[in-house]
């Protein structure tokens, strides 16, 4: 598949956020993305026609139950023949922030025997409590099987924004060794909350920002397709979106968050 | 036949809750003495069913489908029928 063939949905709701940003950091490297209301997918039964689905940040639904969950729960309604189909046949799932949240309520993530009809896992208020909205950094903790990391070595520290109040991952606390274990073995890892050094936050505040289970920041599922984590990589795309582009004399064009996007559009363009 | 189903979703054991956590702080700096404080969410749900036991099974669905997150969430059903 060449690159300008790929089509990406941005799926939006009410209260969904930096949906322009995601679409325009895919445009920018050549592909074509659009930001499409769920109601207009259910409408012209379209879904299909993409390669890739991301659900964007924000706040859908106004974040009522919990975070994610009314999104989830609606989608597997309206769309879940279509989701279902687009898990099957290995299409990427990408969920950034409230799109974690959703991926986790909906059962697609941790997905450690595909889709779960209950979720595995949840994504709840930080600790120490309060909407964390800094920048953080993250290793990739991934050994190669998510398409979302592939240009990126295993152990690079990465830098991003986060922009949430409940981003705390957790296992259910009886499974929760066992499940860790699982996701290590299966090379689910992702990304973790690390210092700048790369050395490991440990559960340490501030370098894990919200008191998350094992330092997580982000997983893939068994199959390394669906991707979820709690920055934002499209809003590292570029260097003005940096904190400290007024102080450096000169910065790199891009920020971390495009390895993210371009990794992604790489494993496009040579599996189809 | 027509029912109130009353449902409480509160954390598992053990789980930390924040936001009791910051009122238990507040209410002591308020001259109060509180041991501990733990938020629940109550959803006060009005139904058909075709008896009690039945209007419980659908009530627990819900919690499963969409109120409750079984990795950290406990709830509690009361069903109460409506003249």
């Amino acid at each position: 598949m060449r690159r300008e063939e790929i089509k990406v949905c941005v799926m939006r709701v009410g209260g969904t956020n930096c949906d322009a940003e995601t679409q325009r950091a895919f445009q920018d490297l050549g592909v074509q993305a659009e930001v499409l209301h769920v109601n207009e997918l259910v409408k012209q039964g379209n879904l299909l026609d993409y390669n890739v689905l991301v659900f964007p940040g924000g706040f859908s639904f106004g974040d009522y139950v919990r975070s994610g969950v009314i999104f989830a729960r609606s989608l597997s309604v309206k769309l879940g023949k279509e989701i279902e189909t687009f898990v099957d046949e290995g299409r990427p799932i990408l969920g950034i922030c409230n799109g974690f949240q959703i991926l986790v309520e909906y059962g697609l993530l941790p997905g450690f025997e595909g889709v779960t009809a209950y979720p595995e896992a949840t994504l709840t208020t930080n600790v120490p409590q309060g909407f964390k909205c800094q920048w953080i950094h993250l290793k990739n903790e991934n050994k190669g099987k998510c398409p979302f990391t592939s240009k990126i070595p295993k152990g690079k520290v990465l830098r991003m924004p986060i922009a949430h109040g409940e981003g705390r991952f957790l296992f259910p606390v009886e499974k929760e060794q066992q499940m860790l274990q699982k996701l290590i073995d299966n090379d689910m890892m992702v990304f973790s909350y690390c210092d700048e050094n790369g050395n490991v936050a440990d559960g340490k505040y501030p370098t894990n920002p919200n008191g998350s289970f094992h330092d997580i920041a982000g997983i893939c599922n068994r199959e390394g397709t669906i991707f979820g984590l709690m920055p934002h990589p499209e809003r590292a795309m570029y260097w003005w979106q940096q904190p400290d582009w007024t102080r450096q004399k000169q910065m790199a064009q891009y920020g971390d968050g495009k390895l993210v996007f371009e990794s992604l559009i790489d494993h496009l363009t040579k599996k189809f | 036949m027509k029912y109130r189903a009353k449902i409480e979703v509160s954390l598992k054991p053990g789980h930390s809750d924040p936001e009791g956590e910051t009122a238990s702080r507040l209410l002591k700096e308020l001259g109060y003495t509180v041991e501990a404080v733990g938020v629940s969410k109550v959803y006060t749900i009005f139904l058909e069913a075709q008896t009690p036991v039945d209007a419980k099974a659908k009530a627990e669905d819900m919690c499963k489908r969409l109120l409750a997150n079984p990795t950290k969430d406990n709830y509690t059903i009361a069903i109460e029928e409506q003249k």
